[in-house]
């Protein structure tokens, strides 16, 4: 028995540090997305709390967190608040499988990609039952977009995975990353023989996490907020939390789905005593700059157009993908065994 | 073996618990959460068993696609369940042979059935044996000695889907439709005319 009581704590140790540098790490990227898109509308962005702003997000969490919650008299109460906690919950559970370095991942499991896949299928919940249990006709029209969207965009996406799972021969976030591993550093990773499916990931990532120009759920020009325009204080700031994680999660999984995870992109030395982790995180940064630049450039899409990238553009590029990668492998040989 | 036990009996009390509550939940939209809880419970159950690649797929299908859809369309009808209710003692008779024929059905599958000896390696034990992950053993199963019949539930998902697509597409005359092809293709040459209009004359 002490030896599973070890175990336990030892994990609950490992996802604490995971958790809060996450957190933190975050808060950061908020004041990045947030100063990216001053700079590109000749803005200064948050500047004044602390020196050069930099502790902006801390004290919006303040001020979240100190406001009143308001809770609409026609809500359903439990629905209601249970909404935000199941999409932050789901998207830091997420986390568990994600290698930052080799065997850093606080569950190393067979099917890791497919891991991730299911908790962020599941995040569609929190939108879709905070629309509903708001009793609100903007927020519910939010949530039933937001649905349709994530359901439409999770097929592509799954498709992306499978092309790279062809290419890997395995489902561990892993051996996905150990697969990149080779003499031509950066040339060798899967961005550049999948690079068509780099840039449909990177799409419906955008689509999947509500992103601009795919923030049609919460369109402020003609649903106000969408589906959190009920929510105020600390569910909202939840709602904004499990988004916000969803996107770092979709920046991760970029890294090690096409950028090579921890691998240094030059694969001698000064270059490798740098320690994976950082590669890492340069990596998601490089990724989270496009989100963030392409919400400062883009104009939002219509909803009709929205749905016609996703099923009639996106869904037969990938479908084709599938079978010619899967065809390429199995003539030229190149196909991994199952591991 | 206790703690895989008591996660077992935590998976399996809360699946059967959610279950009954699927039917007794007066929101239909609670029952719907209900079932989710029951699919996520259920894959909680295929994981104790170490078939872990089933349980992913049930999340990612069942309540990540499927659970999502019922949602959205009870949500959009606004049934109200207890009109359905009033008229429901007439189908009582028609109910219950249903009921009991489905009921004698399962008593002599579950008395009956035995497995194929050479099946009884239960995926954990196998994997734990040979080393090849439970996906990997499931591929080579599905992709050679069953391949036809999974070719062939494909094929029915297939025909479900175009019937779908039949039942709801219609062509309304005088709708205007986007053709994005059609757009891209304009040029300046066709789409724009410089005309020279006079002073007090229109074009």
């Amino acid at each position: 028995m002490p030896e599973i009581l070890l175990t336990v704590l030892l994990i609950a140790f490992k996802s604490l540090v995971l958790m809060v540098s996450l957190l933190v790490f975050i808060a950061y990227i908020l004041y990045a997305d947030r100063k990216v898109w001053a700079a590109v509308q000749l803005r200064r962005g948050p500047n004044v709390v602390g020196p050069w702003g930099l502790l902006q997000s801390f004290a919006d969490l303040l001020k979240f967190v100190l406001k009143e919650p308001v809770i609409p008299a026609g809500a359903n109460k439990g629905l209601f608040l249970l909404a935000p906690f199941i999409l932050v919950v789901l998207a830091l559970a997420a986390w568990a499988v994600i290698p930052v370095n080799e065997g850093w991942a606080i569950a190393d499991i067979n099917v890791g990609i497919l891991f991730v896949f299911a908790v962020s299928s599941l995040q569609v919940y929190g939108v879709i039952i905070g629309g509903w249990a708001s009793n609100s006709k903007y927020a519910f029209l939010g949530a039933l977009r937001s649905a349709a969207q994530m359901v439409s965009y999770e097929v592509s996406i799954g498709f992306v995975i499978i092309t790279v799972l062809l290419c890997v021969g395995s489902l561990n976030l892993t051996q996905i990353v150990l697969a990149q591993d080779s003499a031509w550093g950066i040339l060798g990773w899967f961005w550049l023989p999948l690079f068509p499916m780099f840039v449909i990931f990177l799409i419906s990532a955008l689509a999947e996490t509500n992103r601009p120009p795919f923030d049609l759920p919460e369109a402020e020009s003609e649903l106000v907020a969408g589906f959190m325009v009920e929510y105020s204080s600390t569910p909202y700031l939840l709602f904004m939390l499990g988004e916000y994680v969803a996107i770092m999660t979709m920046c991760a999984l970029m890294t090690i789905l096409f950028l090579g995870g921890w691998l240094s992109p030059i694969p001698f030395a000064p270059f490798t005593w740098v320690p994976g982790p950082v590669w890492f995180v340069l990596k998601m940064c490089l990724c989270f700059y496009m989100f963030a630049m392409t919400k400062a450039f883009v104009p939002r899409y219509r909803y009709d157009q929205l749905m016609r990238l996703g099923w009639k553009v996106f869904l037969p590029i990938s479908l084709a993908a599938v079978v010619i990668v899967a065809g390429v492998l199995q003539l030229t040989g190149w196909a991994p065994g199952a591991q | 073996m206790t703690v895989t036990a008591a996660f077992f009996y935590l998976f399996a009390g809360i699946t059967v618990a959610s279950a009954i509550m699927v039917i007794a939940a007066r929101n239909p939209v609670h029952s719907v959460l209900y079932l989710i809880l029951a699919f996520v419970n259920s894959a909680g159950l295929f994981i104790l068993l170490g078939a872990e690649f089933l349980a992913m797929i049930l999340i990612v299908v069942y309540v990540g696609a499927v659970a999502v859809l019922f949602l959205f369309v009870i949500m959009l009808l606004d049934v109200d369940f207890a009109e359905l209710r009033q008229g429901a003692l007439q189908y009582l008779p028609i109910g219950t042979v249903v009921g009991i024929i489905f009921l004698v059905e399962l008593i002599l599958v579950l008395t009956t059935y035995a497995f194929d000896p050479a099946l009884l390696n239960l995926p954990a034990a196998a994997e734990r044996q040979t080393g090849v992950t439970n996906t990997a053993q499931l591929g080579s199963v599905i992709y050679t000695k069953y391949v036809y019949f999974f070719q062939l539930s494909g094929l029915i998902l297939l025909v479900a889907m175009i019937g779908a697509i039949v039942l709801t597409l219609r062509d309304r005359p005088g709708v205007k439709r986007q053709d994005a092809a059609k757009q891209a293709a304009r040029t300046r040459e066709t789409s724009i005319e410089v005309r020279k209009v006079n002073s007090r004359e229109g074009v």
